[in-house]
């Protein structure tokens, strides 16, 4: 069980709880404006696009080799971009707040 | 090599019996080689015919009415020449960055498909919304219910020709639901035949575009006297930068929502049913494990990449894989290339069902990646679904493929036709 907190870009925060599946299914499920996740998860949409509070990197990890190739090209990228698609639910992860990114 | 093995064996380095053994395991690697090919000649293959072009030099050069086109065939060009539209635009004249070139059978440009950013963005914020409304439960139930139908007359028939008789019926009673038009106008697209622009034996046919073009006109015609809650209507309401949208530029989203997704949709559709057909365990696995279904429709999108190619004219002198390329000249995204690079996807060349990490780019890549995609994953998913709820095997009777000549390059799309029979589930 895993407490997530979203900020999306109108600043709205939302926090929900997920048991396991990707982040990014979570926030699809609950409708979190900005997290389309349009492919599913596989990585090929970059629509699930999220900045991960800096303290919390160290819970989260930094992105493969193909998630940051991806990000590389999507707009408002910086250093604490992840696709939430590639993050799998589960305790370590409680307690991040993610920004979404568009 | 006969002279070597007789003197070895002559003295005494090689015993008959090793000799023997060696030769078995010479024609063992025949034979595997040879089952290898026999694979290889599966009906719902689509080999790879960038493969060697890609590793040696990165691009192929294709004649297309005397505008060549240097294609990019590396992933990572793709990608980031898709991404680059200051240097490789979509804004050009309309119909050149088509491959082949429409620039001689139309003057419409298709919106937001031949608009640069920053207003492509501003015209494709107009009709999101309305592209993602597949997402939607109802439109699901919709499909559902439409393909379903669909599925359950062809368990009845003795042999279907699947391209005519399901694929373009599918799609075009699908088109109904994108563009909340009444189910019976798919009788209408249905009898322009499989291709809007093109046709067979003929890359481009002007009347075939004609004939779509007239078809518009009525149709903004009509929603002009009796609006209504169709797309047509929808366009005609909605306002660009603070003016209503012209009759023409309403015409270029409706040319491109009809093109874009005819052949493509087609071509994804027949293929699944070609792959399903030799490849019964998909079934099976898809009823197992109904979940795998997303992972396996963007696999699908991958490896049989429904569109080659997409060009770009380039606006300044550039280099792509070290071959200079001339302002005005033209480039194309090569996605299904893209799709088949071994440094990205392991095993590029077969279909992994769950590929868990897989950005492929069978849908374009970035700010002109495919405005009906989320219809197009909808259509695919739920014909997996049925399918895989209704169909305990598809036999392949015969087939004719469909292939695209790209100057150096052949590569097959699909098929032109295929004959199958479906059995039941029982």
């Amino acid at each position: 069980m895993a407490q997530i907190t979203f900020i999306t870009s109108d600043n709205e925060t939302i926090t929900l709880e997920g048991k396991s599946g990707s982040v990014m299914a979570l926030a699809v499920d609950h409708g979190i404006k900005g997290i389309d996740g349009d492919c599913g998860g596989v990585c090929s949409c970059a629509t699930c696009h999220v900045h991960v509070a800096p303290e919390d990197m160290s819970k989260t990890g930094s992105a493969s080799q193909i998630e940051a190739d991806m990000l590389e090209l999507d707009d408002n990228v910086n250093e604490f971009s992840r696709l939430c698609c590639q993050l799998e639910i589960s305790d370590s992860l409680d307690g991040i707040v993610l920004k979404v990114a568009n | 090599m006969n002279r070597i093995v007789y003197l070895l064996v002559k003295n005494g380095y090689l015993s008959e019996i090793k000799y023997l053994q060696f030769c078995e395991t010479i024609e063992d690697i025949l034979f595997k080689k040879l089952s290898n090919k026999e694979y290889h000649m599966k009906k719902s293959e689509l080999p790879d015919p960038f493969e060697k072009a890609r590793l040696d030099k990165g691009y192929g050069i294709m004649n297309d009415q005397n505008d060549p086109v240097t294609m990019l065939l590396r992933h990572k060009d793709v990608r980031k020449s898709a991404h680059n539209y200051k240097t490789f635009q979509s804004g050009a004249q309309p119909g050149r960055i088509v491959v082949p070139s429409e620039v001689n059978i139309r003057d419409t440009r298709q919106i937001p498909f031949e608009v640069d950013p920053p207003l492509h963005g501003e015209y494709r914020a107009i009709i999101e919304p309305w592209f993602k409304r597949p997402l939607l439960p109802e439109y699901q139930e919709k499909l559902t219910a439409q393909i379903s139908t669909l599925v359950d007359w062809i368990l009845n028939k003795d042999s279907l020709e699947v391209v005519n008789e399901f694929a373009l019926p599918l799609q075009s009673r699908a088109l109904t639901l994108l563009l909340n038009a009444p189910f019976s106008e798919a009788e209408t697209w249905i009898s322009w035949g499989t291709h809007v622009f093109r046709s067979e034996g003929e890359a481009l046919d002007g009347d075939k575009a004609n004939i779509l073009y007239n078809y518009i006109d009525e149709q903004i015609d009509r929603a002009l006297k009796n609006p209504g809650d169709d797309m047509y209507s929808l366009l005609l309401s909605s306002e660009f930068q603070g003016k209503k949208l012209t009759r023409e530029e309403v015409k270029g989203v409706m040319v491109l929502t009809f093109a874009g997704g005819r052949d493509t949709v087609i071509n994804a559709v027949t293929n699944s049913i070609s792959y399903l057909a030799e490849h019964p365990e998909a079934l099976e696995r898809f009823r197992q494990e109904p979940e795998i279904i997303g992972k396996a429709v963007e696999e699908f999108i991958r490896y049989f990449s429904p569109l080659t190619q997409m060009g770009r004219v380039v606006t300044e002198d550039t280099q792509v894989c070290e071959h200079a390329i001339k302002a005005d000249s033209r480039i194309s995204l090569c996605w299904a290339s893209a799709n088949r690079d071994a440094s990205v996807f392991e095993t590029p060349n077969e279909i992994v069902l769950d590929r868990k990490i897989n950005p492929h780019v069978g849908f374009g890549f970035s700010h002109h990646n495919c405005l009906g995609a989320t219809h197009a994953r909808q259509i695919l998913k739920i014909l997996l679904k049925t399918l895989a709820e209704k169909v305990g095997s598809i036999e392949i009777k015969d087939c004719k493929e469909n292939m695209e000549h790209l100057d150096e390059f052949e590569r097959k799309v699909g098929f032109n036709s295929i004959h199958v029979k479906f059995k039941s589930l029982t």
